[in-house]
């Protein structure tokens, strides 16, 4: 048996059952590994009384018989979910001291299943960023390192606080969200698995909106098994959120044959960038050739449009960041600026809005205003939609061509030193392979695949058909088990 | 397209985000330089292509025009910064 916080889902639950742990036992090895892990500045707040309440209950559960899979896994979930009495801030100064009267829908039915919640992840304010460095509550720091170097690299963003929680075993799994990339990009950073599901499988009820057309929720595991169980009980129809899907949940582990012959799975020659570092096309091609071993058939295909989905991106999710953020305005929740003497009502959002926000945040909603102004309004955000149809199209056409699955690098590079990249475009680039599948709605897995020169992780995506979760995972089950990659972080924290 | 100090002051305004006059030119510069890796869809043929509504085809479901979960004034107050008397309280807006 692993060390009680480093245990996997799967492994946890079936020890749970059989009596050989106890919830209590694991919520006890998980909050203290957090109390040890305070440079990783993973968990920004902690709820050990909730853990511990759930812990027992789960205890409780698991001896009366009636145990669903996630019932006593103790998890951590980001500070973009609504949690009831709990402080839920998106990462943002603005909604300091908010503790939301509700509970999304998404923690809901983790709950409802018997998972138990550690405290509250770091991440990108309002999830704008792929560096976890716009957080108002500071970097998280990724626990890999550089071999012997001490830089403190960047767990990625939005969901960095995920991804490092889940990567140095402070948690059994995490709740991710991805707009563009958000729990893909950080998952390969730090060698975890990460899944974004169809765009309606997760209700977005009580998630802080970003862009309420790309946002979905996810699981962040120790692997693909682990995405499956947590990702079942996340997802489902719920009637709070007109976008969520009134769509069967199928048993997702149960699909998890580990055969994929016949499947096939394209290679979009877009997807190879100028100046990608040689050890990610090397990767890729190994992904390649493992899926081929499997069985699958291997095609190479075209989505044309690819080189627009960035743009395109940085039209769209702003436009409905500006429109979200609107509602932060000093009057209802959350901060409100002092006002001077002879100060009205304008002065207080403007002064609000321009404390409480963070630099990247008040670019994107200005970004979002201009394209949405009258005179521009077509020549950005209509033509932007235009182009996301396009992107769309690009995929539909490779499905309907036979292809099963596509499978990409993750990401560009490995993780980056933290305050490296100080320009916000070249920041953005680091979505360059996972954006297209939000802009499409598909569903879209990352796997760690692999180490570079330096010791760093690396990952491979497969983008799946719209609402085939359980093929995309079976597919992503075979990579991982041709990749073989069980490399963990050295402990230097 | 190039964003001048004036077009940043007003994108600001209309944000609702206070920018200091000295801190415009650094703001118009990094607008300039997002709008410039934006105009790349400039290049795309949208023509006869319709713009995105929905990215997973379905009908928006309709419920009852009923309250579902009403008469929870205080806890819809709970977390504002000046609440009296049932309300949410704002500086003077009508002369």
């Amino acid at each position: 048996m692993s060390a009680l916080p480093g245990m996997k889902i799967a492994e946890a639950r079936d020890a749970l059952r059989k009596g050989e742990v106890k919830a209590v036992e694991l919520a006890e090895a998980c909050l203290g590994a957090i109390e040890g892990a305070g440079a990783l500045n993973a968990f920004v707040h902690h709820t050990p009384d909730i853990a511990m309440e759930q812990a027992r209950a789960a205890d409780e559960r698991i001896a009366g018989g009636d145990a669903p899979a996630m019932c006593g896994i103790p998890i951590g979930v980001k500070d973009l979910f609504c949690t009831r009495g709990v402080p839920s801030q998106a990462g943002s100064a603005i909604l300091d001291g908010f503790r939301p009267e509700y509970e999304s829908s998404v923690t809901t039915q983790l709950f409802e299943a018997g998972a138990v919640m550690l405290g509250k992840l770091n991440m990108d304010e309002f999830a704008m960023g792929s560096s976890n460095e716009t957080s108002r509550y500071g970097n998280a720091v990724n626990p890999w390192r550089r071999g012997n170097d001490e830089t403190a690299l960047t767990p990625g963003g939005s969901s960095g606080g995920s991804a490092a929680a889940v990567a140095a075993d402070l948690c059994l799994a995490a709740t991710g969200t991805d707009t563009g990339g958000s729990i893909r990009q950080p998952a390969a950073f730090t060698g975890i698995t990460g899944i974004k599901p169809t765009y309606g499988r997760c209700s977005r009820w009580g998630i802080i909106a970003f862009a309420s057309s790309l946002d979905q929720a996810g699981p962040m595991t120790k692997d693909v098994r682990d995405a499956a169980i947590m990702l079942q009980a996340m997802c489902g129809h719920d009637p709070k959120d007109s976008t969520s899907a009134d769509l069967p949940v199928p048993d997702f582990e149960a699909m998890l044959t580990g055969d994929i012959r016949g499947k096939v799975i394209g290679i979009p020659r877009e997807y190879r960038m100028d100046g990608m570092p040689d050890e990610i096309e090397a990767l890729w091609a190994e992904g390649r050739a493992m899926l081929e071993d499997a069985g699958a058939k291997i095609v190479d295909i075209s989505l044309p449009h690819t080189k627009y989905a960035l743009p395109a991106y940085y039209v769209i999710a702003p436009a409905e960041a500006s429109s979200n953020l609107a509602r932060y305005d000093g009057v209802r929740y959350g901060h409100r600026a002092k006002l001077a003497q002879g100060e009205g009502i304008v002065d207080m959002y403007e002064k609000t809005r321009a404390e409480g926000f963070g630099a990247e945040v008040q670019r994107r909603v200005m970004v979002g205003t201009y394209v949405l102004s009258a005179g521009f309004y077509d020549a950005y955000y209509n033509r932007a939609r235009k182009v996301r149809t396009l992107i769309k199209r690009d995929f539909e056409e490779a499905f309907a061509q036979g292809v099963d699955a596509i499978l990409t690098p993750a990401t560009p590079s490995a993780a980056f030193g933290l305050g490296e990249t100080a320009d916000p475009v070249q920041m953005y680039l680091n979505d360059v392979f996972t954006v297209t599948v939000n802009l499409a709605g598909l569903p879209a897995i990352a796997v760690p695949a692999g180490l570079d020169r330096q010791g760093l992780p690396l990952g491979l995506q497969l983008i799946g058909k719209p609402w085939e979760e359980g093929d995309l995972l079976n597919v992503a089950h075979s990579l991982e088990a041709a990749a073989g990659f069980v490399s963990k972080p050295a402990k230097w924290w | 397209m190039s964003i001048d100090e004036d077009t940043a002051r007003k994108v600001a305004r209309l944000a609702r985000i206070r920018v200091e006059e000295g801190d415009l030119p650094a703001l118009a510069s990094e607008f300039n330089a997002i709008l410039g890796f934006i105009e790349q869809l400039e290049e795309v043929d949208v023509e006869g292509v319709e713009p995105m509504v929905s990215v997973t085809p379905m009908r928006l479901k309709r419920r009852d025009d009923v309250v579902t979960e009403g008469d929870q004034a205080a806890r819809i107050l709970s977390n504002a910064p000046d609440a009296r008397e049932g309300f949410f309280a704002v500086p003077k807006v009508v002369e």
